[in-house]
């Protein structure tokens, strides 16, 4: 198991190097951050102080060098478009970030997960299909009509929400470490349309995988036998059932995890939610490589985490990978 | 400049009788929007709209600009030319900065020095400034290199800082971009009306009235707090405005106009700005780019006018901008120093004419042609440009649009990629409010200052020369009639297309909003912000 | 489906199997059970709709909207006909360009239907191949499969899209760039979508492997990749269908998406997405034809392809039947 985890941990630098690698050629060619930085007035040679300034006409190699040299001592860099550290800014975006994604992961758990086995159970209600085919229909749009779909309805017709942000400055509470939208009535009315915009797919996801999954499980002898045995159905369906789909719910989700952050660039958009979508988008607009290669990688760095811990609960929820996997890593 | 002045009287909004308010907020409270966060709140680093009109509200200058683009006294309370190169300023007394400290003539000349640094994105305006002399303590001389006619018109440019806190903060050499975080960049200290309560990135930027203003108490503003937050998203904006959780936001996009107006609790306020969006073309190499092997159809005057009258600028009036437009024959804005009334005028739109032009510079089959457009940067320029495209078609030009973000459109019509485009869009606002600023961006080449954004590199040596005559030329009617000169030449030639001046769009709560000003250069200064 | 067919050309014992399940579709409870589902029929009919008018568009549509000579903007913004201003020349209205919408429904269904299906199929291909081969073979062509799939998820669509489009537009010539754009959009979204697949084959084969009728295949020594694609395959199949449906709806989505960026189709030949995220800018104007029928378009168009993949899968689920 510990030997497992070193593995894991050794790859996961490997996949750091690589993902900076290609973060940092990738913005090679977003093109020229010196024309979001100067004015139109600015002459060529203001122009051409600010690139060596910024050391952009070195060699790619020698500006990768640097790169990760200074990521090792800790120093992300300056935000070209800011002057301050990197590590600052995507400090103070995180946790925006990831309440939202909390939020909507929760959200799409506790609301996809038992309408997929119901909609699993009761395969023919008219209720299932209602949830099949309505959900369907939320994901059928882009997320961005859906986001000003909401606003509209919600925001402006009905007046309920507000329509962006996270709430005024009252809203949030400053933990010192983290900024937390959680602890007032204005951070959480902030956040659930942008966190509705964000689940609704994942829970479309989660709804159909379980049902599948039911559907499969609730036909095993092993489910049979259950029965047979005289157990209670909460007891068959909960107990044995649900927990034989949790593989590839656990799968999903931590992709979905994943995908939830990548989608949060265009929610965020939406609702100018202040968080590392937005950041990245505006970052991308405005060519701030350090702020690029260091989202990336710390993107890159969840998802290596999330994979360890997906790669773990298969062991703790699938005893028959146990045995095997553990013995594999040994050699 | 009847026009001009109609419609800054027309955005004084006086907001309709409507409902109170639902929503709990302090009255004086004035919360306001536009698309992106300023770049830094250094007054010399940067030269971007947003960012130099928070820049304003926050610092002083020796001289201001008013809303309808004259001249008021600010920190200077005169000026007179001693000489040719020599202008003399009368400082105002007893101003103090927000954190206490006195102005005096050390700040003026310390802010040229750490204005004209060469990381100093705002050292245009002073580029002509020899030197700074005090005289007394509110007492200064400003000697040019040569004549300058306009350095009156870039004094508004020439923000005033705090000697002490830039001295006691290591704040001196402007940082953009590398090397340690800039104090100056993050907080500020001016002598403007408004004093820094907060700025958290992208979310929010916090104003209060600054109580030892020297113009305390006669000022439009009754707000007692500003807060300004960018928000992307135009659908966003457009929604946050209706639904009252902010008082003002600009641009309103276009097809939202109307929207505004019917909401009894919005108003639009429209009003021209001082941008000229235009087309240019390659007019340097020999080779065409698009075509491989064959000549440069863009040599060719005959080529440019036919491209010229194939575009129907009142349709794209009309339906892209939606009356939002002021269509122009000139490379400037009615407003701009050197603006010609007379000249405004466009070649008709005519496509048989500009068909048999095509066809008599033998390019009676057409020609393919990479049209580089950006898709984030004006008002509906995507869709101005796709407007374009089968206006083209449609006399035998083969379009192939290439749009891209802002970053990257420039880098490729501009210098850093060698200009590499044969037909462009591009936007421009002369920051001095001048024609020779336009002058020496877009109609010369080849000297230092010169030609930076003229992605074409249309040269005309009798242009440059006239250019070069009007830096100096003191007197304002000769400068004129040079400037009248260097336009009609531009414009026989058809060196650039000039389509219109886009319209500032704004969007207001009638319900909390009692007036404030729209200014051409479409920013909001907070001086004149009346709440109800 | 499609991806089945494209197996079934490589494999023939699997081909066989298919071949098999289509005789036992029409012969009895697959055929059955679609007689037996009128939504299924009625998605089935939809799909078919939309895919004909799709294919079809360049004869059936009133306008060639890809031709933008005829694009005259003073048509534009025009309402649906029944409405006031309506103009009969345009059924369902025009949008901001002039364009007849109905006609560039029909051109953009084609477009987002091409754009989907060739990257699902790619995605689908890639992904299951090396979802299987590192599920069953193990070891360390597992880590590094998986790990380049942690990689790969690393970068959102938007961000590989960003990556291949500047790759594209800097190395090809002049021109050449915008021709492909179509190409690049195919490939940045089977690339941000072959993992799903991946992962979840995998997942499935690392449980199916341990299964006694795996063990005593090998035991008789059957080729390991005969294995694989003879009983491995078709039992991961089923999440393999879902995940393919639900992909071609994120796979338009995506495009959609990628064009608010201004990565995705070229904007004179809008796509379904892009006509709605032209659209979504009047949505407050009052304009709402302009995104209420692509994307109406749209929604059927996703529904009907989940539907019927729906039914699919249970259909071809051995278990379940």
């Amino acid at each position: 198991m510990f030997a497992f985890i070193v593995q894991r941990l050794f790859q996961a630098i490997i996949v750091m190097l690589v993902v900076g690698f290609v973060s940092f050629s990738l913005f090679q060619f977003v093109g020229d951050p010196i024309n979001n930085m100067v004015g139109q007035d600015a002459t060529e040679e203001q122009r051409q102080l600010l690139r060596e300034r910024l050391g952009v006409d070195k060699p790619f190699p020698i500006q990768f060098a640097n790169w990760v040299g200074n990521i090792l001592q800790g120093e992300f860099g300056l935000s070209y478009r800011m002057g301050v550290p990197v590590d600052d800014v995507i400090a103070d975006r995180l946790p925006a970030t990831l309440e939202l994604v909390f939020i909507s992961a929760i959200l799409a758990l506790v609301v996809g997960v038992p309408m997929g086995v119901y909609t699993g159970l009761n395969r023919n209600a008219w209720l299932s299909r209602v949830f099949l085919t309505v959900s369907l229909v939320g994901i059928s749009l882009p997320t961005f009509v859906i986001g000003i779909l909401l606003i509209l309805i919600f925001g402006v017709w009905l007046g309920w929400l507000p329509t962006f942000g996270r709430g005024g400055a009252e809203a949030i509470v400053d933990l010192g470490w983290w900024t937390t939208g959680f602890l007032t009535l204005d951070g959480w009315r902030s956040i659930i349309m942008p966190a509705t915009t964000l689940a609704l797919f994942q829970l479309t996801l989660i709804m159909r995988l379980v049902r599948a999954e039911m559907l499969e499980v609730m036909r095993t002898d092993y489910i049979k036998f259950a029965r047979a045995r005289g157990l209670s159905n909460r007891a068959v369906n909960f107990g044995h059932a649900l927990k034989n789909t949790l593989v590839p719910v656990i799968t999903i989700m931590g992709l979905q995890i994943g995908s939830l952050l990548a989608f949060s660039i265009i929610t965020e958009t939406v609702f100018q939610w202040p968080g590392m979508g937005l950041l990245i988008l505006q970052a991308i607009q405005f060519v701030d490589i350090p702020v690029m290669s260091s989202y990336l990688v710390l993107i890159a760095l969840f998802f290596v985490l999330i994979n360890l811990i997906v790669d773990l609960l298969y062991f703790a929820v699938d005893p028959r990978l146990r045995a095997e996997h553990v013995g594999g890593a040994a050699h | 400049m009847m026009r001009l002045r109609e419609s800054l009287v027309a955005a004084l909004v006086f907001a309709a009788a409507t409902a109170v308010s639902a929503q709990a907020v302090d009255a004086k409270t004035f919360r306001y929007a536009t698309t992106g966060d300023i770049l830094g709140l250094d007054p010399h680093a940067n030269n971007e709209g947003p960012t130099n009109a928070m820049k304003s509200n926050i610092y002083g200058r020796l001289v201001h600009r008013k809303p309808d683009l004259s001249l008021e006294p600010d920190l200077a309370v005169s000026w007179e030319k001693v000489d040719d190169t020599t202008w003399r300023f009368k400082l105002r007394e007893g101003v103090t900065f927000h954190n206490g400290n006195p102005f005096n003539a050390d700040d003026v000349l310390f802010s040229h020095k750490r204005q004209t640094q060469e990381t100093a994105d705002m050292s245009f305006a002073l580029n002509t400034v020899k030197e700074i002399k005090k005289v007394d303590d509110f007492t200064i001389e400003i000697i040019t290199n040569g004549p300058d006619p306009i350095l009156l018109l870039n004094m508004p440019n020439f923000y005033i800082m705090d000697k002490e806190w830039v001295e006691a903060n290591n704040a001196f050499e402007v940082v953009r971009a590398h090397g340690s975080t800039n104090f100056a960049n993050v907080n500020a200290n001016g002598t403007g009306p408004f004093k820094l309560v907060e700025w958290v990135q992208d979310t929010r930027i916090v104003l209060e009235p600054f109580d030892k203003h020297w113009n305390q108490g006669k000022m439009e503003s009754n707000v007692s707090k500003a807060v300004f937050t960018p928000i992307a998203n135009d659908a966003t904006r457009v929604a946050a405005l209706l639904s009252g959780e902010i008082d003002l936001m600009y641009p309103v996009p276009l097809q939202d106009i109307k929207r505004l107006e019917q909401d009894p609790n919005t108003e639009a306020m429209e009003g021209p700005e001082l941008r000229t969006i235009f087309l240019g073309f390659d007019q340097w190499r020999d080779d065409s780019l698009d075509n491989k092997g064959e000549k440069n159809p863009f040599l060719d005057v005959r080529v440019r006018k036919a491209f010229y009258q194939a575009i129907d600028i009142e349709s794209i009036k009309r339906v892209v901008m939606r009356g939002a437009a002021t269509p122009t024959g000139l490379m400037i804005a009615p407003g701009i120093n050197g603006f010609q009334e007379d000249m405004n005028e466009r070649f008709p739109y005519d496509p048989d004419a500009a068909k048999a032009l095509l066809a008599e510079a033998g390019y009676g089959e057409g020609f393919k042609v990479t049209f580089d457009c950006p898709n984030d940067r004006y008002v509906n320029d995507e869709e101005i440009c796709t407007a374009i495209i089968p206006m083209l078609e449609r006399i035998g030009i083969k379009v192939t649009p290439n749009f891209q973000t802002k970053s990257l459109h420039f880098n490729k019509i501009g210098l850093a990629e060698g200009n590499d485009t044969s037909f462009y869009m591009l936007g421009w606002t002369p920051g001095s409010y001048d024609a020779l600023n336009p002058l020496m961006q877009l109609m010369s080449t080849g000297e230092a200052g010169h030609g930076d954004w003229n992605s074409g590199r249309y040269a005309n040596p009798k242009v440059m020369e006239l250019t070069q005559k009007i830096k100096t030329e003191m007197d304002e009617e000769k400068r004129n009639g040079l400037i009248r000169e260097a336009f009609q030449i531009h414009k026989d030639e058809v060196g650039h297309i000039p389509l219109h001046q886009q319209a500032l769009a704004w969007g207001v709560r009638g319900d909390t909003v009692k007036s404030v000003w729209q200014r051409p250069f479409n920013d909001v200064d907070l001086r004149y912000v009346v709440m109800k | 489906m499609a991806q089945n067919i494209d197996t079934a050309e490589i494999v023939p014992s699997f081909g066989a199997r298919i071949v098999d399940s289509l005789r036992r579709f029409f012969d009895g409870d697959v055929f059955y059970s679609f007689k037996r589902s009128p939504v299924t029929i009625v998605a089935f009919v939809i799909t078919m709709v939309l895919f004909l008018a799709a294919l079809l568009a360049p004869w059936l549509a009133p306008y060639d909207t890809l031709d933008v000579k005829t694009l005259n903007l003073m048509d534009a913004y025009r309402p649906p006909v029944w409405e006031a201003g309506g103009d009969p020349r345009f059924l369902l209205g025009t949008d901001d360009q002039g364009r007849d919408l109905l006609s560039a429904i029909m051109f953009g269904l084609q477009i987002s239907l091409g754009v989907g299906f060739a990257s699902i199929i790619l995605a689908a291909f890639v992904g299951t191949f090396l979802g299987l081969l590192s599920g069953y073979v193990g070891g360390r062509l597992e880590s590094v499969i998986m790990r380049v799939a942690d990689i790969q998820l690393t970068f959102p669509a938007i961000l590989i899209a960003l990556l291949i489009d500047g790759i594209v537009g800097s190395v090809l010539p002049r021109g050449a760039a915008e021709e492909l754009k179509l190409y690049v959009l195919v490939l940045a979204i089977a690339l941000s979508q072959w993992v799903n697949f991946a992962r979840t084959v995998r997942g499935s084969t690392l449980v199916e492997k341990n299964k006694e009728y795996v063990q005593a295949a090998r035991v008789i020594g059957i080729h390991p990749a005969l294995i694989m694609l003879r009983h491995v395959l078709p039992n991961v199949m089923g999440p393999v269908l879902v995940i393919a449906t639900l992909s071609l709806a994120i796979a338009i989505i995506t495009e959609a998406t990628l064009s608010f960026l201004g990565v995705g189709v070229p904007i004179t030949r809008p796509s379904l997405g892009t006509l709605i995220r032209i659209g979504q800018q009047y949505l407050f104007s009052g304009e709402w034809w302009m995104t209420i029928f692509p994307s109406l378009a749209l929604v059927v168009l996703v529904l009907a392809v989940n539907l019927l993949g729906d039914w699919l899968r249970d259909a071809l689920n051995p278990k379940l039947r």
